[in-house]
């Protein structure tokens, strides 16, 4: 498994301190602190524009801070996004597949660019054909897949190279319930092998999926915590609640 | 590590992979790929004749000799002219003009053949109707060079030597026929791999960027080197192979003549390629979506077809539209692919537009490599 050195030593999966990011007058993220621990499975909460996005590009080394400090396993964002780069494993909403390529052809490509080659490359992905249940697609074109299908197969391509942090940032959005509950089995089977989980999603079952939260609401964290933590926090009834709450005081800020 | 070893670990070849398999997936890109070289030699080489031929002509021949009537098979033989008919007076040939039945008139005045014997110079007259400039221009050259080839040879005796004070000759080197085709599969080449390399190059792109898989390649280790050479070298090879095509079609539809050395030919229009790239990467840099790029190349392309000397010569344009073109690399480009082709030149001859096309090539990469980033803002 390609884990940094720093491995051994227990060093959380991430840490924040102070991160911050502008575009122009418009603070995207402000002054964020954050620590995830390794094999977690942390989903990162908030309305539309509240800075979820932003906060994963700047961990996963697509868009350099502003200002202030991260590191994600082990590693600087700003020295080193390169070892990053080789360490975590990347899921947009986009999934950033060829759709002229077929399965098997996407998983080979993503496994290349991480440096896997011959044997190891086609063991591998043999491996993630099983694993995913994609072998029965398997010279079926990428753009001809239904939602959960690409979203299998996009999963299958960002953990190519057995990352020891996943991002996901939006990762069911247009997948119908049943393959949406097999993701999720996946993830945890993941999380189970000590992978760390980063997830943004906008659905409330999928919240109460994760083992801690973070609330954030127009670039500030506003609660971190278990879910129960969080309930008691806001003094709401149910997730879904704080989330509309939330989503109903940006709004009524942004008027 | 070996050079080889490291070649082989190199790690644009998944990129290099994936983009054939799109390419020979992508049938419209294919198409564009394969078609527009077609269609473009096509039209160039048949459709837009800036030659004018078989301009429709009366002919009056007031004088109605031997002599008269080999002047005019003469002048019907450079296939400028086409006689469509016989005039019997000058009214009748105003008529003819007018009504648009002929564009042209050749007059042979009665006195042509005594003129002719005395070595007075004889006289006649080509009447061309101006309203079409090209045509016209076209009919009073191949008129002038009827005249100065039948002088020599309808004359009984050797014209005087001190006669004419100053004389003229036309004298159309490299493609005496004058014909339009061989000169004009050069400028196809250039104008092919132009937009090519830019247009689709740079549409390729920004593609990944529109579907995304550009931000996800950016969160892998790919380093931004391998991600350009694994999305350009595909195309270079594409142009190449179209080059190879225009070639091959060239000769045999328009018999283009292959004087210089392919080799060399084939050396020099690398340094094009790559600068077309360059500019290609560069457009897909600041560019957001395909129709932004496609509108932009377009834009880079039209100057390029105005003002290289594809179509109209440079010489003839006003000082700043040759600057423009001094600042294109098909202007450069054009000059060593005719002056190879159709001349049959050494690099000798052509090593500083080499020069130029290197130095273009190394700015343009240059600065889109610089421009190109690997974070998504």
């Amino acid at each position: 498994m390609t884990m940094p050195p720093q491995s051994s030593v227990v060093v959380p999966a991430v840490t924040t301190s102070r991160l911050r990011k502008t575009f122009g007058s418009l603070v995207a993220v402000e002054s964020l602190d954050l620590e995830i621990e390794r094999g977690e499975v942390f989903g990162l909460l908030g309305p539309n524009g509240s800075g979820k996005t932003t906060t994963i590009r700047m961990l996963t080394g697509l868009m350099p801070p502003t200002s202030g400090e991260a590191t994600v396993v082990g590693y600087d964002v700003r020295r080193e996004s390169e070892a990053i780069r080789r360490n975590i494993g990347y899921m947009s909403q986009k999934f950033g597949l060829y759709s002229d390529l077929t399965v098997a052809e996407n998983i080979r490509f993503y496994a290349g660019v991480y440096g896997l080659m011959g044997a190891e490359r086609e063991g591998r992905m043999a491996e993630l054909m099983e694993e995913l249940g994609l072998a029965e697609r398997e010279d079926q074109l990428a753009g001809t897949l239904s939602g959960g299908w690409k979203q299998r197969l996009a999963l299958a391509c960002a953990t190519a190279h057995r990352p020891a942090m996943l991002f996901l940032d939006e990762p069911t959005a247009g997948v119908d319930p049943a393959a949406r509950r097999r993701f999720w089995e996946i993830i945890y089977l993941l999380a189970s092998k000590g992978t760390t989980i980063l997830v943004t999603t906008h659905y409330m079952d999928e919240a109460e999926r994760c083992q801690r939260l973070a609330f954030l609401s127009r670039g500030h964290l506003i609660g971190v915590g278990t879910g129960q933590q969080i309930l008691e926090q806001f003094k709401m009834p149910s997730i879904e609640d704080v989330f509309i709450e939330l989503q109903r005081r940006d709004e009524g800020a942004a008027a | 590590m070996t050079v080889i070893g490291r070649l082989r670990r190199a790690s644009f070849w998944p990129m290099l992979r994936k983009e054939f398999i799109e390419m020979r997936r992508d049938r419209f890109t294919l198409a564009m790929l394969i078609g527009i070289p077609a269609i473009q030699l096509v039209l160039f080489g048949y459709a837009v004749q800036t030659d004018v031929r078989n301009v429709p002509t009366v002919v009056l021949d007031e004088s109605r000799t031997s002599q008269s009537r080999r002047l005019v098979d003469m002048m019907a033989n450079t296939r400028n002219f086409r006689v469509v008919g016989h005039a019997a007076n000058r009214e009748e040939v105003r008529e003819a003009i007018e009504r648009g039945d002929a564009a042209a008139a050749i007059i042979i005045p009665p006195e042509f053949v005594s003129d002719l014997k005395r070595g007075r110079g004889a006289q006649a007259q080509v009447i061309v109707d101006a309203a079409d400039p090209l045509s016209s221009q076209a009919a009073i050259s191949a008129a002038t060079l009827a005249g100065v080839r039948s002088g020599a040879e309808l004359s009984p005796r050797p014209v005087p030597t001190a006669a004419p004070a100053v004389e003229v000759r036309v004298r159309p080197w490299y493609n005496p026929e004058g014909r339009n085709s061989p000169y004009i599969v050069p400028g196809i080449i250039g104008i092919l791999l132009t937009m090519t390399m830019v247009s689709i190059t740079g549409a390729a792109i920004v593609r990944e960027r529109e579907r995304g898989t550009l931000e996800q390649l950016v969160v892998t280790p790919i380093g931004k080197t391998s991600l350009m050479l694994g999305k350009t070298i595909p195309f270079a090879v594409v142009g190449y192979l179209q080059v190879t095509v225009i070639l091959m079609l060239g000769k045999l539809l328009f018999d283009v003549p292959m004087r210089g050395s392919l080799v060399l030919l084939y050396v020099l229009i690398a340094p094009f390629i790559i600068a077309s790239l360059g500019m290609g990467l560069f457009i897909s840099a600041v560019t957001k979506t395909q129709i932004q790029a496609m509108q932009l190349s377009f834009f880079f392309i039209m100057p390029n077809i105005l003002l290289s000397g594809f179509i109209f010569p440079r010489s003839a344009m006003p000082e700043p539209a040759q600057w423009v073109g001094a600042a294109l690399p098909l202007t450069y480009f054009l000059t060593v692919m005719r002056s190879v082709l159709l001349k049959g030149v050494e690099f000798a001859d052509v090593w500083r537009e080499a020069l130029v096309l290197t130095g273009f090539a190394v700015l343009l990469v240059g600065l889109s490599v610089r421009k190109f980033s690997k974070t998504v803002e």
